[in-house]
């Protein structure tokens, strides 16, 4: 076994090209489930950002296993207040230090899962982006609250069964579609949003190394599978973000002042949508024996269908 | 005397906890056709994959035993054993 001490202390060698692997900022020995999705995307997110970073986080799977009393896995000055306030948080945050003058090269990241954003959250995320705070919020969006057990939340795609939207005789799963939040972050004119995804690490990265060096509200989403939510195996995780990716039911884009500027393409990869949802266990029950589901898979095709005519993504 | 106003703790202080146990099955490294890539080191969910130079080894205090690194290993250098205590 290596780890940071032994790795640094037999430095004297001649350098080669690649460093060793030193410690996350994410410290390790937090409470997430094996092959946690949003683990590995806070991980990514807070590395990309460095140590100079001010975090607050909204309640959720995040805020609860990162830091369970008397222990915190964060190696950056972190704050949790409520579920519903993270944006309002760091908003305070940037305001006091710009009143201390202690506002320069220092990067400050409101977060939250995607209940806390895009439904009880919205409220004060919408403040902060119309205020014009240099704030970047990140958005984990494993689409349902998982640190209840696994309800419904507005980010739950179309037909996913969940525990307040399960399915059944009278029920094909969650009725709604996902809300489009870059599109509602977009319409504050702010000057960057963006979606990524942890099946593609460095795109993430660099999307937030772009985002903190733009001045004022940034917005980023990134999708995170839950391997107990979504119900697919732990080692999975990766492949079933790609897959997202891949059946154009979760578009990659990249938008500046309100126009999209950069799209990822799918190209010849393009994969049917069944793939995506046949591994998760949210979606078995379009693909149970003698269900007629067939018309439930075409809604969904057409969501697809839409998205990648939308971004362009072929 | 000054209060704090909530709870407070230690920075990195919740590598008190070894996750260890969790585990399942466990990552075994062969350390033979590795080319480097790091692919391992970025997807590891509790980023606890250390090392240089192609060889690389998980902390096995805190793996949890997922199996991405296993999985995304271009190379299938990473092999998944059961664990036995």
């Amino acid at each position: 076994m290596r780890n940071l001490e032994t790795s640094t202390e037999k430095a004297p060698k001649p350098k080669k090209e690649k460093e060793p692997v030193v410690e996350w900022l994410l410290a390790a020995g937090h409470r997430a489930c094996s092959g946690c999705g949003e683990a590995l995307g806070a991980k990514l997110v807070m590395d990309a950002a460095g140590p100079n970073t001010y975090v607050a986080t909204a309640t959720g799977c995040l805020e609860v296993f990162s830091t369970p009393y008397p222990e915190s896995a964060w190696r950056m000055p972190w704050i949790h207040s409520l579920f519903e306030n993270s944006a309002a948080v760091a908003s305070g945050i940037e305001a006091s230090l710009i009143a201390q003058g202690r506002d320069k090269d220092v990067n400050i990241i409101a977060q939250g899962g995607d209940g806390g954003t895009a439904d009880i959250g919205i409220g004060c995320l919408s403040g902060m982006l119309e205020r014009g705070h240099n704030i970047l919020y990140v958005c984990y969006d494993n689409e349902a609250y998982m640190n209840t057990g696994v309800q419904r939340s507005g980010l739950t795609p179309f037909d996913a069964r969940t525990s307040t939207s399960p399915s059944g005789k009278l029920s094909w799963g969650n009725k709604t579609n996902k809300k489009d939040l870059p599109a509602i972050a977009a319409a504050h004119h702010i000057p960057y949003v963006a979606t990524a995804t942890v099946g593609y690490p460095n795109d993430l990265m660099a999307k937030v190394k772009k985002a903190l060096s733009i001045r004022g509200p940034k917005y980023i989403q990134v999708h995170v599978p839950c391997p107990l939510g979504w119900i697919h195996p732990s080692d999975m995780t990766i492949e079933v973000a790609k897959l997202a990716v891949l059946t154009g039911l979760i578009p990659i884009y990249e938008m500046e002042n309100g126009v999209v500027t950069k799209v990822r393409k799918i190209g010849k990869n393009r994969r049917p949508a069944e793939e995506y949802l046949k591994v998760q266990g949210r979606f078995r029950h379009l693909f149970a024996k003698g269900a007629d589901a067939e018309e439930e898979l075409e809604k969904i095709r057409q969501i697809a269908e839409a998205n990648i005519k939308r971004f362009g993504l072929v | 005397m000054a209060r704090p106003i909530g709870t407070y703790s230690k920075p990195g202080s919740s590598k008190a906890n070894k996750t260890g146990s969790w585990r399942t099955e466990k990552p075994v490294f062969l350390h033979d056709k590795c080319t480097d890539c790091r692919i391992c080191v970025i997807v590891c969910p509790d980023g606890i994959i250390f090392g240089a130079d192609k060889i690389y080894d998980p902390d096995y205090d805190y793996c949890k035993g997922c199996g991405i690194c296993a999985k995304e290993c271009p190379v299938d250098d990473i092999k998944m054993v059961p664990e036995v205590r």
